[in-house]
């Protein structure tokens, strides 16, 4: 299997079928392992990061998940194949474009993946749709047992999993949610949200696009402290207070659009819609601005003929890398907006 | 209600001081408050963390070439010094973390709210001790938690299972 064959539809944890997907698309796990007797990435010669390698894809390859894992050589992909990778979030894009023997091994159906070699020796992580945080953790507390069986990880019975950055140190876990809140945005409130997630020492980023910036009312939450408190714990303090929280302010942001301001709401979504099917230039930014609307539309009943997984399939697919991918080699940024234009128009479009 | 240093975004800082008898209320903005020097608790990048280390170890009073040599130690398994760690607030090696000692611990207790010890998964393979130590950290742990929520079942089960380990 090749970032090819994942290319031409939507990872399953962004499909919007898991419990709460309006709002929670999605949650993962990530933990970070290093192999004990090896150096961290940043002293570690040529030679022996290709023995990490080898260590390590030998033993995720020879975990028993349900499905045939697959190993991708990342090294030796092409930029178009890494980022594929890179929007599907199976990878970074710190580790797609660093240098040295790296690797990924992946489940075909992309709820499970491993980065060899990116900042730690090993990072793990489990993807599920929806709210489903307490099942990432039993699977990935399983699959890192199994690994664990194989290889020697570096640990410290003080400090922990010990790891590159002290910042993972501990139990080297990072919980997150993916959030969809057009609500809380549109009713200026979004700072409000980052103040609140700030204060209880969670991490919060854009989904979507390079850096930091998040386009299309996506977020990702995630855990910054990673010692003194076990994994168990950090999960549940996502799944009883975290979530619910940020769940209930968009519910209600939600309800006061549809009560007071139900033309503006409309008047945005409409807009939106209006753009997506005539245009015949659209930037990936814009899309998603725009299909974030229609999204928020659709969950609050004000659309009608669109359905959810297509909007979702638009978000994925009009990705860069994606439409490249899908059409067959590299275009430059006018053929791609003319192309994404164009696949927009032909999935929104009644006729 | 808006800020009353700028009057254009919504106050979200309340502040009350009552100076020589004199209650002085002010509602600012973060903006606003920040530029007053209000401390307002953010997320500090590492390697700013790193380089404020740092600087608080070249302080004078630990005179003579005190922070020349803090920056200076290095590793002797990997050979990565303080300095380049802070450069790249990446360490080298797992031995680093006994090699950098005490700045180290500065930097991860302040990084990790104020936590120095693991308490959660163990590997199979860690000798019996260490493990039962980190568990009963962690029953410690929960035990405490349980007792502020005034779950007195479960605190007494947690102190049964520390029992049992001890």
């Amino acid at each position: 299997m090749r970032a090819s064959d994942l290319s031409h539809h939507v990872s399953k944890w962004f499909d919007g079928s898991g419990p709460g997907a309006d709002i929670v698309i999605s949650s993962r796990i990530r933990l970070a392992r290093n192999l004990a007797g090896y150096e961290f990435l940043p002293c570690l010669t040529t030679r022996r990061q290709a023995e990490v390698m080898e260590k390590l894809t030998k033993a995720l390859l020879s975990l028993e998940l349900g499905e045939a894992v697959f190993f991708i050589d990342v090294d030796a992909s092409s930029a178009l194949e890494q980022d594929v990778l890179v929007e599907r979030h199976l990878i970074s894009r710190q580790h797609a474009r660093s240098k040295g023997p790296r690797g990924a091994v992946i489940a075909p159906s992309e709820s499970f993946t491993a980065m060899i070699n990116e900042e730690d020796h090993l990072r793990i992580q489990v993807f599920k749709t929806g709210l489903q945080l307490r099942e990432c953790w039993q699977q990935i507390d399983r699959i890192d047992s199994c690994i664990e069986e194989k290889v020697d990880y570096a640990f410290d019975p003080g400090y922990g999993y010990l790891t590159a950055c002290p910042t993972n140190v501990g139990t080297g876990i990072r919980v997150s949610v993916m959030v969809h809140l057009p609500a809380l945005k549109m009713t200026g409130q979004i700072d409000k949200f980052f103040n609140a997630a700030r204060d209880s020492d969670l991490m919060v980023r854009g989904l979507f696009g390079e850096g930091t910036e998040a386009v299309g009312d996506f977020f990702q939450v995630s855990n910054q402290v990673t010692l003194g408190v076990s994994e168990e714990q950090i999960v549940d303090e996502f799944v009883d207070l975290i979530v619910p929280k940020i769940t209930q302010y968009e519910a209600m942001a939600r309800e006061v659009l549809l009560n007071q301001q139900s033309d503006a709401v409309d008047d945005k979504i409409q807009r939106a819609l209006g753009v997506l099917r005539s245009a015949r230039l659209i930037s990936s930014q814009e899309a998603l601005f725009l299909l974030s609307h229609v999204r928020l539309g659709i969950n609050l009943g004000r659309v009608d003929g669109i359905s959810i997984d297509a909007v979702n399939e638009l978000f994925m697919l009009t990705q860069p890398a994606h439409l490249q991918m899908n059409s067959g080699g590299a275009l430059d940024a006018d053929h791609r907006d003319a192309m994404r234009a164009k696949m927009i128009r032909s999935k929104l479009c009644v006729n | 209600m808006l800020c009353q240093s700028c009057n254009e975004r919504t106050a979200t800082i309340h502040l009350t001081e009552i100076s020589e008898g004199m209650r002085m209320e002010s509602h600012l903005c973060e903006v606003c408050a920040q530029k007053q020097g209000l401390a307002i608790k953010s997320q500090i990048p590492l390697n700013e963390l790193l380089s404020t280390l740092l600087a608080a170890q070249s302080e004078p009073h630990s005179s003579e070439a005190a922070p020349e040599a803090a920056a200076d130690t290095s590793c002797p398994a990997c050979g990565m010094t303080l300095k380049k760690f802070i450069q790249k607030s990446q360490l080298g090696c797992p031995h680093d973390y006994e090699a950098f000692g005490e700045p180290l611990q500065g930097v991860i207790q302040k990084a990790q709210n104020g936590h120095l010890r693991h308490c959660g998964k163990v590997p199979s393979k860690t000798p019996v001790d260490a493990r039962d130590q980190i568990q009963l950290m962690n029953l410690r742990q929960q035990l405490e938690e349980a007792v502020r929520n005034e779950d007195y079942e479960k605190a007494a089960k947690l102190r049964d299972k520390m029992e049992n380990l001890q």
